[in-house]
């Protein structure tokens, strides 16, 4: 058995390069993962279809006569809606809470023997997730949308590599939110509570169920700068359907990723104060 | 230097206990309560114990998943709760009951993604893969997603997952609850292999006393949190004082039961047709030539002592020889 149980020899190149080949092996695992899932997949991408119908007819409805509503107009909306069911899956709003399921049974600990910190991994693998969902999720409501609707077409060339950007810490983003949510299952054991609160409060918060400048502009801003909600959902469709001009675009990416930063940076804490108290349930 | 290096270990948890109608208490339970254990490089120990008694907990400790009470432990050299992605990448877990595999992915994936998580090199991977498939023979699924296998494949592969970056200190918490006679034999049989080649130090929990009396020279039983015993098998089987055993059938009983010198007469059973002896100085054949002397024997067996039988009467705390060694003397085969 003398080859199988060498140690580790020491590693030749630099830690930075070797940290994402890990980073990037991790991420790949999880675009594998979640493939497996295809029926799932279909039959996701189909309710996301039905609902941008249902969507679509309702802000139409609200737009009314005048073709316009909260700054928005028919095209606006149309391009809201149809991105936004796509985006939905990507960055993965409502998720299966994995981890608070390992936490609860205790699988949690192979998680923490591992030489990767667990947010990193936990990072990495959501990610590879959310590049599947841009292939079985974003895409299908992405095609079928403009086949039925107008739709707005960004017309500055800098919006797109801006949404880009903004739509990739979303995903960044709303894994940490995510990621807080499951945490709470370390003090509390059964995640259901917390669960439902950031389910109905990310829905109304991110701009799902309506497009937040519906509400009066004071309450839309304060929630932009005090709650990371906006920048999930309602901040990467408005600047894909350039709400507002380059410079305020690019502000509002600065923000997310300003989220971005400190939702993950609670996160490690969380997790660190966590293991100091952890219970391994089981044998 | 010792590859585990434990003293004074403790683990307290505080559990609250209804006292009255609203009023709860919190009480303070130790789970371990002062664990002293030092392990050396290449040592194969059996960690056992009832339920409850705080192996889990140990081991959990010495993997620095949890973070003890009062007390110090070093792994490897290391602290294990502070440095804990380090000593990750010199020590390997397993879990009878979860799985570090990823359950949607075959095999295969699986212990790619652990080459680039360990950051192992090409090479080293592949020969100790190559090793665990030809001991393990796990070519036959290595393509079935995890969720798939069933628990003995399985556990075969998370066998190999621990192994692949070279751990230096190998845990095994119940690596063979559940499995089927021919899977146990089988990881049985892998880790008398591993054992052997004397530079991985295995850590074995187990409620599965024939894993520990076929891998481990060396065992320690914890009970209620303290370790209880700490030595070879046979040691435990003189503290209990329990022997081999002869049992002689005869064709027609002896009017007065022989005195033989070292293996003092321990029962008389079947109306005299049978006598039990219990061997102390006096070998088999010594025994057997001084009764084959005096009467017409039909039948002569040996009865092992009986691991389990020693083992639950430490768990019960009772001290002392163990005079009927085993029930199942009574009737030998």
């Amino acid at each position: 058995m003398g080859s199988v149980t060498a140690t580790v020899a020491p590693p030749t190149e630099s830690n930075v390069i070797l940290w994402f080949r890990t980073f990037g092996a991790i991420v790949r695992s999880g675009f594998r993962r979640y493939a497996t899932y295809r029926q799932a997949a279909l039959a996701g991408a189909v309710t996301n279809i039905v609902f941008g119908f249902l969507r679509c007819y309702i802000l139409f409805g609200a737009a009314g006569a005048a073709g316009t509503a909260a700054g928005y107009d028919r095209a606006q909306f149309a391009t809201f809606v149809w991105a936004g069911q796509g985006m939905l899956a990507v960055i993965l709003l409502w998720g299966r809470p994995e981890l608070a399921e390992r936490i609860r049974t205790g699988d949690v600990a192979s998680d923490l023997l591992r030489p990767v910190h667990p947010v990193t991994s936990y990072l990495a693998t959501d990610l590879g997730r959310a590049g599947w969902a841009c292939v079985s999720r974003l895409l299908p409501p992405v095609l079928v949308g403009p086949l039925f609707f107008d739709v707005y077409l960004p017309a500055r060339w800098s919006t797109v590599p801006l949404f880009v950007v903004s739509a990739t810490v979303a995903v960044v983003l709303c894994f940490g939110c995510r990621f807080l949510v499951n945490a709470t299952a370390y003090w509390l054991q059964d995640v259901r509570g917390p669960q439902i609160l950031w389910t109905l409060g990310s829905g109304v918060l991110a701009g799902l169920y309506f497009p937040l400048p519906f509400l009066p502009d004071a309450l839309f801003l304060a929630l932009q700068l005090a709650t990371p909600f906006p920048s999930l959902l309602q901040t990467p469709l408005d600047v894909l359907v350039e709400r507002d001009p380059t410079g305020v675009q690019a502000g509002l990416v600065g923000l997310q990723v300003g989220w971005a930063v400190a939702i993950l940076a609670l996160c490690r804490l969380v997790q660190r104060r966590a293991e100091r108290r952890l219970v391994v349930q089981g044998g | 230097m010792s590859v585990i290096d434990v003293r004074e270990l403790r683990k307290e948890f505080t559990v609250r206990v209804r006292a009255g109608r609203l009023r709860r208490e919190k009480r303070t339970v130790a789970a371990v309560a002062g664990v002293d254990l030092r392990v050396e490089r290449g040592e194969l120990l059996g960690y056992i114990g009832p339920n409850g008694a705080g192996k889990s907990t140990t081991l959990k400790m010495l993997t620095g998943v949890l973070t003890p009470t009062s007390g110090q432990v070093r792994v490897c050299g290391l602290r294990p709760v502070p440095e804990r992605t380090r000593l990750a990448l010199r020590v390997g877990v397993v879990f009878g009951q979860r799985s570090q595999l990823w359950w949607d992915l075959p095999l295969r994936e699986s212990f790619d993604l652990l080459r680039h998580v360990y950051r192992v090199p090409a090479a080293a991977h592949a020969a100790r893969l190559r090793r665990c498939r030809d001991l393990l023979d796990l070519d036959a699924f290595a393509d079935t997603p995890v969720r798939q296998l069933s628990l003995g494949q399985r556990m075969r592969g998370e066998l190999t997952a621990a192994l692949l970056h070279g751990p230096e200190v190998l845990f095994l918490d119940e690596p063979t609850i559940g499995l089927d006679v021919v899977s146990r034999q089988a990881v049985r049989g892998f880790l008398a292999e591993l054992g052997r080649a004397g530079d991985t130090t295995l850590v074995l929990t187990t409620h599965d006393l024939a894993d520990i009396e076929r891998l481990c020279p060396r065992l320690v039983v914890i009970d209620h949190g303290r370790v209880v015993h700490d030595g070879p098998i046979a040691a435990l089987h003189d503290r209990y004082g329990s022997r081999r055993l002869v049992v002689a059938d005869l064709d027609t009983a002896l009017p007065q039961p022989p005195e033989l010198p070292g293996a003092p007469l321990l029962r008389v059973e079947a109306d005299g047709h049978r006598l039990v002896f219990a061997l102390e100085s006096a070998g088999v054949a010594d025994v057997v030539a001084a009764l084959a002397g005096r009467a017409a024997l039909r039948d002569v067996s040996i009865v092992e002592p009986d691991i389990e039988d020693v083992v639950a009467r430490l768990y019960a705390g009772k001290e002392g020889p163990l005079v009927n060694a085993s029930g199942r003397a009574g009737a030998p085969s």
